[in-house]
């Protein structure tokens, strides 16, 4: 099979009965790992990592806090790509796995901002301070509060799906920001990239970086939270699609009384 | 088998609880929105079915 072809096959999902289908032949291999991947990673570095000598143990809070943060971001890339199928290709999958994936990435924001607050009342001295980083992370936040309150606001879904796919746009600049606010000012007290940066991972450059010993389980984190969300989305857009003919099914009932 | 957290206990836990509290929350509210939507699909589309 040629690549055109394999990419044109990808559109087959754009039909909500293959969607259901597919999805929910493979939902259960996504809970489950994520699930394994989750408690391995978790237990592993809450209880078999020794403390940081600057952090103490508040470095166990890093695995939560990177996986969450980093899945805030990709979320909202996510809900960008399938916002722009919508407005270019009209497929309802798409923009229903936008309005599905939201919540989940609410659910991130506010795990990252959190875990960063109580972590940061320690190590900082403050729950909060107008960093770049952390502004613009609790800007991506009420971006997508904003998103959620928009598909909920409008009662035509097809409207719903072009204004929130327009503000999914606007707010992808502040998804972009979240992760390299860091690199453009480089001032406040948030930290640059110490984990997901290339030349920590190859060892090519001489910044701190995250040590071996927290790296892994942090690893098994990210990918669990990875599969948490693929699962999520997958089963919360399933849900979408069942909204949405129930819809059209009470439609066609009314019409028909 | 409870790691010792020395000063940071609170620190660690609340950060732990909070972040599990709102993971295991997501799950359970998206499980429990999808049984009650298919629910109701199925009895939407049973009495159409019925209905012709």
């Amino acid at each position: 099979m040629s690549i055109a072809s394999k990419a044109n096959s990808l559109w087959e999902y754009a039909n909500p009965k293959k969607f259901l289908t597919t999805t929910e032949r493979v939902l259960p291999f996504f809970w489950v790992s994520s699930a394994a991947f989750l408690v391995v990673g978790l237990v592993w570095g809450f209880f078999f990592t020794p403390d940081d000598y600057k952090q103490g143990s508040t470095v166990k809070i890093i695995y939560l806090h990177v996986p969450s943060a980093l899945m805030a971001i990709n979320c909202w890339i996510m809900m960008l790509a399938t916002s722009l199928v919508w407005l270019v290709r009209r497929h309802h999958v798409s923009a229903l796995a936008a309005r599905a994936a939201a919540p989940v990435g609410i659910v991130m924001t506010l795990i990252a901002l959190a875990t960063g607050a109580i972590w940061g009342q320690p190590m900082w001295g403050t729950w909060w301070a107008w960093d770049p980083r952390l502004t613009s992370f609790l800007i991506l936040f009420l971006f997508y509060l904003g998103y959620v309150a928009l598909w909920e606001a409008i009662e035509d879904p097809d409207t719903a799906a072009d204004l929130t796919s327009v503000l999914c746009l606007v707010g992808s600049v502040f998804a972009f920001l979240s992760r390299y606010a860091v690199n453009f000012w480089n001032q406040g007290l948030h930290q640059g990239a110490s984990v997901m940066r290339a030349g920590a991972i190859t060892g090519t450059d001489t910044e701190e970086k995250v040590s071996n010993i927290f790296f892994y389980p942090l690893l098994l984190c990210i990918v669990g939270f990875v599969l948490l969300f693929i699962a999520l989305v997958f089963y919360r857009t399933g849900t979408e699609i069942r909204a949405r003919r129930i819809k059209a099914l009470l439609a066609r009932e009314r019409v028909n009384a | 088998m409870m790691p010792d957290l020395g000063k940071y206990a609170d620190t660690v836990l609340s950060a732990y609880a909070a972040s599990l509290l709102l993971l295991v929350a997501l799950v359970v509210f998206s499980i429990l929105r999808g049984r009650k939507v298919r629910a109701e699909m199925e009895k939407v589309e049973q009495r159409m079915t019925r209905n012709g």
